[in-house]
């Protein structure tokens, strides 16, 4: 350190910067008119819709993309108007949202808390995005959820199948339509009675993180209330890509079902790997060894390939179904696209078209309003069935598809088929159930 | 002034006009026109630059002075916000135990870490480095946040819940981080004619933070301690053979970076209160030596201009979507618009790994050192052609 | 003692990947004394040629069946392979069931010709620069390339199965009197990752030409004093280096679905196997990739993990550690080797 003089310039020089640097605060007082964040007061409304573009969940979140475009164009009032029509609810007039025309800007999570957060906050911050929707993994949905509690927009959560999205993790400002990990224990375990008894051991391989816990947590419930034996829970590594020395031992566990809760890139490979130690083929306690994939879904089933035949998991939405709802979307999102869209499309879909909805209904753009026109609002025509927003934790409540792989497939999207339709009565649960509790909603901020 | 020789002033000076003044700089194109797409002048990017400047500067300290080039420094960062959620959680919100917090467990982690990676140097060292940070980032994502001792959260981050202490929390006080009370969102929108400007209070904290260790970075780089690292740099075994044990002060420095990114960390707790475990990813290391090298190792503002320049990459051109294309190039007939968002599609939104990777490696190919080296060659340039102009004139003057 | 073995071969199995890919970073640095961060996008590129070569075989021509019906309830649009057109069902079905072997002979040329160009084109350029620099411009390039695969075959993985004759499982404790079940197709690519590893140090030590390259390797300037164009002998190793890298991808193809980023995913505990091998060391890198395998898998048994938690995830770095800090230069490293 050489130079050390301290001239009575300097001093005084340092004491006035000093002094600007303390007076400074007092001048950033937060003053704005709006009577909530980011209120549109011009002929537009801005939506952000925040999902995964790089990363190994790039493709879900394009198809995502792709629904949010679809959603923007019918609430505008182009295309055929798809669920639009079947909706139960009708004071959407296809003229945008109160007479606003829908704008959208698009960000990237790349499938981390961190830059999901980033990218909603530039939404919120520069672009004066009104309301956040999307996501695919739990953690980031949970991440931007507080987020836009802290700031006081809407958050529409987009595919999340944790249980503490709406359990431990509640905000009044997060609403989710995508069903949970509760759910598919609930919907899963009548089947999984009918299909392979109740005398059966479990082996558990779990992916080793929140969701993953959830998941086995429900699952290991609903099956042991079957009468079923849990074996070994087994923990991977997120960040494992070959699961051949988790598959390895087994076989000679004296397990007859293997539970894969895992996701995306995970449940690929743990599956792949599963089906190559000839687990499918095999025989146990005179029983047929059986794979279990709690959560499906039809675009890593593709990645799966023929791995998936027979194989039994649970679904938000299939494009195979035939209700009205369901007909109308994969029509116009078929007719535009070129190919059937994925549950992870229909859910963003249909959290457009209820957020809209419920700002129509409310009148106001303000999240407290919008909240709580949400709350405990029942509709239909949305591909689900009767559904309830319940107000209690702003989950929704509706059927469950319980699918299998398909033996013969007759197209590239053709992979899954719905083997049953679990009505919602059949998986609602307490608000206060021990696997949801830990967290409160809240009250609702409108920010600003 | 400071200490410091003119230049060094003149560079400090530059850096905190720049610095105060980047809400209006990063903000070039009003609110309402096509371009606003470009304009970063928003508090969360801004606080973003002057954090992850933080970061590379003090990355710098270690691999621009010595040489040694840690792959593992993420993990500092990631400790330090898991520090200051944990003070938020425990004692409240004002940031300032959090931060102090933050610099002292990073110091302390990084000087366990550091003790024993520094034993080996070369590859054998970053492969130390990155070895303690993987380990950190999978037990931090999975192992510790198991319900039964829960240091982390997982893979939701740790946030602060309303059941937590947080014992001098009152309920004047804002329930977001604050400064005595100022909240870290506090935001004052300036509207000038077409543009809007914000104002943040977290950006001018971080700011405020960002040019003291710009300034001790300054004096450490002039200090004899600085000459001592740079020794150890161009040879260390000459050193060494000189009776001089090179150690402490490789660990000194490696301390000091590691309690740098720690203080990043704090800060980016400070602005938003969630830490997730990805900040610990080898990635995230990686992240911070592609800021350092891009803008320039070894100098002093390199690292900042790296740091902006990826950070806005991240969340600019992430953005761009076609929809955004179109109505850039809507002046254009339909087919040539087509055709032209055609060509520009792969680089934008979802492709914006390729363009920041294609800009990778032209950097490093064409601008050896860096971004500061791409400065002062444009600034020779300029010089150079002044030079050549008053030479040409000069010449021809005799000749008329 | 079943599980024990059942253990003991997946780690053979798991290592040989390993052993392959780091076997080639290692040719690369030994060779040229670059640190290649593209090389984990290169065993990416191997495996996409297999996806590649499957698409080809399977193009299809589309014919309409109005029995039934597509998502739309339009007429279903069949698509029927012109190879099984051309050959017939059996003989293009079976050329299209074989695709992934066949694929080798396809990957070859391509993984040798990537290699030739990144070499001739970037890598020559950056012998003189810093190791800094090199991992820079080499991650750039990996991010690069990842995201072109990405562009044209998206993000989701993509199944590529064996050949249906390799695909089942087989007793291998059989001929000892236990019962070991494994997948066949990983034996094929243990066995094939031992012929790769021979056949280079094969290659290395009993040609001229290998001769010629690890004299090179100890002391290139006096090799290049001798007359000997050293420069166009490494260029062709590095070529050699992408074709192992790329093959080791091929073969991995039916093990786990290919995707953009599986590269990434092999890259650092690729530099760890290197290292904890010894920079510079063919040998250690080989049996440091077969060690860190048989650790792994291990380390992943209930008993491990219920003794330790979360062992399972950090066993690698764990390795690391204690063997750079027992033994300096890695299991059986160069001194002088990357030290600087």
């Amino acid at each position: 350190m050489s130079k050390r003089e301290l001239s009575r310039r300097g001093v005084l020089k340092t004491g006035a910067l000093g002094g600007a640097g303390l007076a400074l605060p007092t001048i950033f007082t937060a003053s704005s008119a709006a009577a909530f964040t980011n209120e549109p007061t011009g002929g537009t409304v801005t939506l952000g819709f925040n999902v995964p573009q790089t990363g190994p969940y790039a493709d879900e979140g394009a198809d995502e993309l792709r629904a949010y475009q679809l959603a923007v164009e019918h609430l505008n009032g182009g295309g055929d108007g798809g669920m639009m029509n079947t909706f139960s609810s009708k004071t959407l007039q296809g003229n945008g949202i109160l007479g606003k025309k829908v704008e959208f800007v698009t960000g990237d999570t790349q499938t981390k808390s961190d830059a999901a957060r980033a990218s909603a906050k530039s939404m919120i911050e520069k672009d004066g995005a009104v309301m956040i929707t999307g996501g695919s993994s739990s953690g980031v949905a949970i991440a931007v959820q507080g987020l836009c509690q802290e700031a006081g927009v809407i958050f529409m959560a987009g595919l999340t199948h944790s249980n503490d999205t709406t359990g431990k993790d509640k905000k009044a400002n997060g609403f989710r339509h995508f069903f949970n990990g509760f759910m598919s224990g609930a919907a899963l375990a009548p089947v999984l009675k009918n299909l392979y008894g109740t005398d059966r051991t479990a082996y558990h391989l779990t992916a080793d993180y929140t969701w993953g816990w959830t998941q086995e947590e429900s699952i290991a419930a609903a099956t042991e209330a079957l009468g079923w034996n849990t074996i070994n829970k087994v923990r991977t590594p997120l960040a494992a890509t070959d699961f051949s020395s988790y598959i390895a031992p087994v076989l000679n566990s004296g397990a007859d079902v293997l539970v894969l809760n895992h996701y995306g890139g995970n449940m690929v490979n743990s599956l792949t790997n599963a089906v190559q130690f000839g687990l499918r083929d095999k025989v146990v306690n005179g029983k047929n060894f059986e794979i279990v994939v709690p959560l499906y879904s039809r675009l890593m089933a593709k990645g799966a390939g023929a791995n998936v035949k027979g194989i039994h998991g649970s679904t938000n939405w299939h494009w195979s179904l035939q209700d009205e709802g369901s007909k109308a979307f994969v029509r116009s999102f078929g007719t535009k696209y070129g190919f059937p869209p994925s549950q992870a499309a229909h859910t963003v879909y249909c959290q457009t078209l209820l957020y809209a909805d419920a700002v129509a209904r409310a009148g106001s753009f303000n999240p407290c309003a919008v909240a709580e026109a949400l709350e405990g609002f029942e509709f239909d025509g949305l591909g689900n069935g009767h559904t309830l927003y319940r107000a209690e934790d702003h989950q929704c409540f509706k059927d469950v598809l319980v699918v299998r792989g398909k033996e013969n497939p007759t197209s590239e999207f053709d992979l899954l088929e719905v083997v049953e339709v679990t009505p919602a009565a059949q998986v609602t649960y307490a608000p206060d159930h021990p696997m949801f509790a830990g967290g409160t909603l809240g009250s609702c901020n409108p920010g600003a | 002034m400071f200490g410091l020789d003119t230049k060094d002033t003149r560079s400090l000076i530059i850096v905190a006009i720049l610095v105060v003044l980047a809400p209006f700089i990063l903000n070039p194109f009003p609110a309402a026109s096509a371009m606003a797409q470009f304009n970063a002048g928003y508090p969360d990017l801004m606080q973003k630059f002057v954090i992850f400047g933080i970061f590379a500067i003090g990355f710098n300290i270690l691999f621009g002075l010595t040489g040694y080039l840690s792959f593992g420094h993420a993990a500092f960062l990631g400790v330090g916000s898991y520090s200051c959620v944990w003070m938020f959680k425990l004692l409240g919100y004002n940031v300032i135990p959090g931060i102090l917090l933050s610099v002292v467990i990073s110091g302390i982690f990084a000087l366990a870490i550091g003790y024993v990676s520094l034993r080996r140097s070369g590859i054998y060292f970053s492969i130390l480095t990155l070895a303690f940070a993987q380990m950190s980032f999978s037990l931090a994502y999975s192992v510790l946040s198991n319900p039964k001792f829960n240091l982390t959260n997982g893979e939701t981050g740790l946030q602060v819940y309303a059941n937590d202490p947080q014992w001098f929390h009152r309920d004047s006080l804002p329930d977001l981080p604050h400064l005595f009370g100022l909240s870290m969102r506090a935001t004052h929108k300036l509207e000038i004619g077409a543009w809007e400007f914000q104002l943040n209070v977290g950006y001018y904290l971080c700011a405020l933070v960002m040019l003291g260790c710009f300034y001790l970075a300054i004096r450490i780089f002039r200090s004899p301690f600085g000459l001592m690292l740079r020794a150890v740099k161009s040879n260390q075994q000459r050193m060494n053979y000189t009776g001089l044990n090179t150690r402490p002060y490789t660990l000194a420095a490696f301390v000091i970076s590691g309690m740098y990114a720690g203080l990043a960390g704090g800060l980016l707790s400070a602005v938003d209160p969630l830490a997730g475990a990805e900040r610990m990813q080898w990635t995230a290391s990686g992240e911070v030596v592609l800021m350092t090298i891009l803008g320039g190792a070894g100098t002093l503002i390199g690292p900042v201009l790296g740091a902006g320049f990826i950070k806005y990459f991240e969340n600019i051109f992430s953005k761009i979507n076609d929809h955004v294309l179109h109505s850039w190039f809507a002046f254009l007939p339909d087919g040539i618009e087509d055709f032209v968002v055609f060509l520009i599609h792969p680089f934008i939104g979802k492709g914006w790994h390729l363009t920041l990777g294609i800009l990778f490696m032209l950097v490093v190919i064409f601008l050896p050192g860096g971004l500061v080296e791409g400065g002062q060659r444009i600034g020779n340039w300029v010089r150079g052609r002044k030079r050549r102009k008053s030479k040409t004139a000069t010449k021809t003057e005799p000749a008329e | 003692m079943d599980a024990f073995l059942l253990q003991i071969l997946n780690g053979l199995d798991k290592g040989s990947a390993y052993a392959l890919i780091a076997l080639g970073l290692t040719l690369i640095f030994g060779t040229l004394g670059v640190v290649n961060f593209a090389h984990g996008a290169l065993f990416m590129i191997g495996a996409f040629c297999a996806v590649t070569l499957q698409r080809l075989f399977s193009l299809s021509f589309e014919t309409i069946d109005p029995s039934q019906k597509d998502f739309l309830g339009n007429p279903l649009k069949v698509k029927t392979p012109y190879l099984e057109s051309w050959l017939g069902p059996d003989a293009g079905g079976a050329i299209i069931d074989w695709s992934v072997p066949l694929a080798i002979l396809f990957a070859i040329p391509i993984m040798i010709t990537i290699g030739f160009v990144m070499e001739r084109g970037l890598i020559k350029h950056f012998y003189k620069r810093p190791h800094a620099d090199q991992i820079l411009v080499t991650f750039g390039l990996a991010i690069v390339l990842q995201e072109i695969v990405k562009y044209f075959y998206g993000a989701n993985p993509i199944q590529t199965p064996a050949p249906d004759a390799l695909n089942g499982v087989a007793n291998v404790g059989a001929m000892i009197g236990m019962d070991i079940v494994y997948p066949v197709w990983r034996i094929v690519y243990f066995f094939f990752s031992v012929l790769i590893i021979g056949g280079i140090f094969a290659f290395l030590q009993f040609t001229t030409f290998g001769m010629v390259v690890r004299a090179g390797m100890a002391d290139r300037e006096t090799v290049g004093l001798l007359g000997i164009n050293i420069d166009r002998r490494f260029t062709i190793m590095f070529g050699i280096a992408a074709a192992v890298a790329g093959l080791a991808g091929v073969m991995y193809t039916p093990i786990n679905p290919p995707n953009y980023h599986m590269g990434m995913d092999f890259l650092v505990l690729s530099f760890v196997v290197v290292v904890v091998g010894g920079m510079g060391s063919l040998p250690g890198a080989v049996l440091a990739g077969f060690l860190l395998g048989i650790l792994e898998s291990f380390a992943s048994t209930t008993w491990a993990t219920t003794t330790l938690p979360g062992i399972n995830q950090i066993i690698i770095y764990v390795v690391a550690i204690l063997v750079l800090l027992t033994r300096p230069r890695g299991l059986m490293g160069l001194k002088g080797v990357m030290e600087d």
